[in-house]
């Protein structure tokens, strides 16, 4: 009899536990569920009360006039320009180290870059952003002023620009890029560099003639991976990119979608906040594309 | 000949990038910390700012950066490994297998801005818990679940099927064996995961600004520590960012000197971690 106890209690504790253990996995789906609920639920009232032509297709915009304007246009367009920028500028460099990392390095040489990258990706972004405004900002003032000596209708940024943003988010997506290209490199048969090598191509030939192509698939994550990171940044960008809304030129003080929300969610009300949920909710919306074509990629391979 | 004046080339502009990475860390680093040490004292470490006595000091800020760690690790950390393990040892559906590491690859790709948002609306509004130390380690729960989760998983994956049959066949209900066996063959593995976690929300601002605040009082006038959890809090790095649109700069290098100590800190003993990892 009292086995008989031990053992159904046993059992209920099996149970319970494994009750347990499959709650805490759908809580993910659900936390995911819950949030693309709420940023669609917040975000879609402003666009009824705007209009969505005058919010998508107006450029300006002055959400605190008596008579306010809440044209998101140039905000978008930002966002866009500078994480494609960002991604032009970052990946080579990352593509490039990460060859080095996975297929030139000395092994003594790679075990010190290795660490150093790992590192980058610790550092917080608002160091980053510290960083950007101290040194890289006064950088980009003087080249400001000399490219710009002379003009009378170029607004000056002190150094606060797009521009800028662009580097700062370039050098942040590269731990991101080189360590997925890196195990993407590693990833590919030795086979096929012998194969390469026994036919007379030379080291540097292999490796971008026949490497890299056969590592596709991987370093497009990689890639992709970084719009996702370059695109949700907000606190550096927010430091160093200026913040007035403008057309996305190098040297225009301009506003991202994340540094929107940012700079005006603290004090926003009324209509002005409602329009800012419906920024976020296009920032989510990119988000969530980077993330269904990152998806679409890693079930192909 | 041409093709030795290109394979040399690219060769050269490989090491130049490598080389500037590497760089890039050294002059962070190096730059920080000689902006930063000079302004770290024992007053800036143990006082709270204070305009009538004129202190300038951190100490409120970094008790709130050990208020949203230990809470956000307390919801967190249960909840990801009791996931990882529903994934790896119970769930038999591939559907669902699939669907909930898509959610948790999605959770992990949003953007810590919007975890902040959605933080701001659901845990402040909502629930009603406002600005306060429980919303942001609630917010930042969800946003480093899928750290956890990835790492227990791959650690248990590590596990080796025979200790699996050996439990079993002796008799060892499931929860039991994973008790008793896997999670203490995994712990290593989910230790490397948790120090990423305390990694990220000791760096994290975006997603702090809009729910745990930017209070850097210190708790107590005798009413309670635990009371400092539904109080608003500004953790290190949101009064980094604070400082500096105030153009507080030398306040500014300080708290970044303290951060990237902490960070230092916690890559070491990851790495540290690891290697005894890749001795099992």
């Amino acid at each position: 009899m009292e086995r008989f106890l031990q053992r159904s209690r046993a059992r209920r504790i099996e149970a319970a536990a494994e009750c347990v253990f499959t709650a805490c996995a759908f809580l993910a789906l659900l936390a995911v569920g819950m949030i693309t609920l709420y940023m669609i639920a917040n975000g879609i009232p402003a666009i009824y009360q705007v209009g969505i032509k005058e919010m998508l297709f107006s450029d300006t915009w002055k959400p605190a006039a008596r008579d306010p304007s809440f044209g998101i246009l140039y905000v978008i367009l930002t966002s866009i320009t500078g994480t494609l920028l960002a991604v032009l500028i970052g990946v080579p460099v990352a593509l490039l180290t990460a060859v080095f990392l996975a297929e030139t390095a000395p092994a003594r040489l790679a075990e010190a870059v290795r660490p150093a990258v790992e590192l980058l990706a610790g550092i917080p972004s608002v160091v980053y952003g510290l960083l950007g405004m101290m040194i890289l900002n006064p950088v980009i003032y003087r080249l400001e002023q000399r490219i710009f000596a002379g003009s009378k209708t170029h607004q000056f940024t002190g150094g606060a620009n797009l521009l800028s943003a662009v580097l700062v988010l370039a050098v942040m997506i590269l731990p991101t890029v080189i360590s997925i290209s890196e195990s993407a490199l590693r990833s590919v048969p030795s086979q096929l560099r012998e194969c390469s090598l026994a036919l007379g191509a030379s080291r540097i030939q292999t490796i971008f003639q026949v490497v890299i192509p056969a590592a596709r698939p991987g370093i497009v994550t990689a890639v992709v991976l970084g719009v996702g990171r370059a695109v949700g940044e907000a606190m550096a960008v927010s430091l160093v990119s200026g913040g007035s809304v403008n057309f996305p030129l190098p040297f225009c003080s301009v506003r991202f979608l994340t540094t929107a929300l940012v700079s005006e969610m603290a004090y926003a009300n009324g209509l002005h906040r409602q329009v800012l949920f419906t920024v976020g909710m296009v920032l989510f919306l990119f988000i969530m594309a980077v993330n269904l074509v990152l998806h679409a990629i890693l079930r192909k391979t | 000949m041409g093709r030795k004046i290109k394979d040399s080339f690219l060769l050269g502009l490989i090491y130049l990038t490598s080389f500037l990475s590497v760089m890039l860390l050294a002059g962070i680093l190096l730059y920080v910390f000689v902006r930063g040490f000079p302004g770290i004292s024992r007053s800036f470490l143990t006082t709270v700012s204070s305009a009538r006595r004129g202190t300038v000091g951190i100490a409120g800020n970094l008790v709130n950066t050990c208020y949203l760690v230990v809470l956000t690790l307390m919801i967190a950390v249960p909840i990801g490994i009791g996931s990882a393990i529903w994934l790896n040892e119970y769930a038999k559906r591939s559907r669902w297998i699939q669907m909930i590491e898509f959610a948790t690859e999605t959770l992990a790709g949003i953007p810590s801005i919007v975890f902040g948002l959605f933080g701001m609306v659901f845990f402040g509004t909502t629930l009603g818990l406002g600005y306060s130390i429980l919303t942001g380690s609630l917010t930042l729960s969800l946003m480093i679940l899928p750290l956890i989760t990835r790492n227990t998983q791959e650690a248990l994956r590590a596990v080796p099927d025979s200790y699996r049959s050996g439990a079993v066949g002796m008799g060892a209900g499931k929860w039991h064996m994973i008790r008793t066996i896997l999670l203490p063959a995994a712990m290593p593995g989910i230790a490397t995961g948790v120090l990423l976690a305390v990694g990220r929300i000791v760096g994290e601002s975006a997603a702090l600004l809009f729910t745990a605040g930017s209070g850097y009082l210190l708790p107590g006038h005798g009413r309670g520590l635990l009371h400092k959890v539904r109080e608003s809090g500004g953790t290190l790095a949101v009064q980094l960012y604070l400082s500096m649109s105030r153009a507080e700069y030398d306040a500014a290098f300080g708290i970044a000197a303290v951060l990237l100590c902490l960070v230092l800190f916690f890559h070491i003993l990851t790495r540290f971690l690891s290697d005894r990892m890749g001795c099992l």
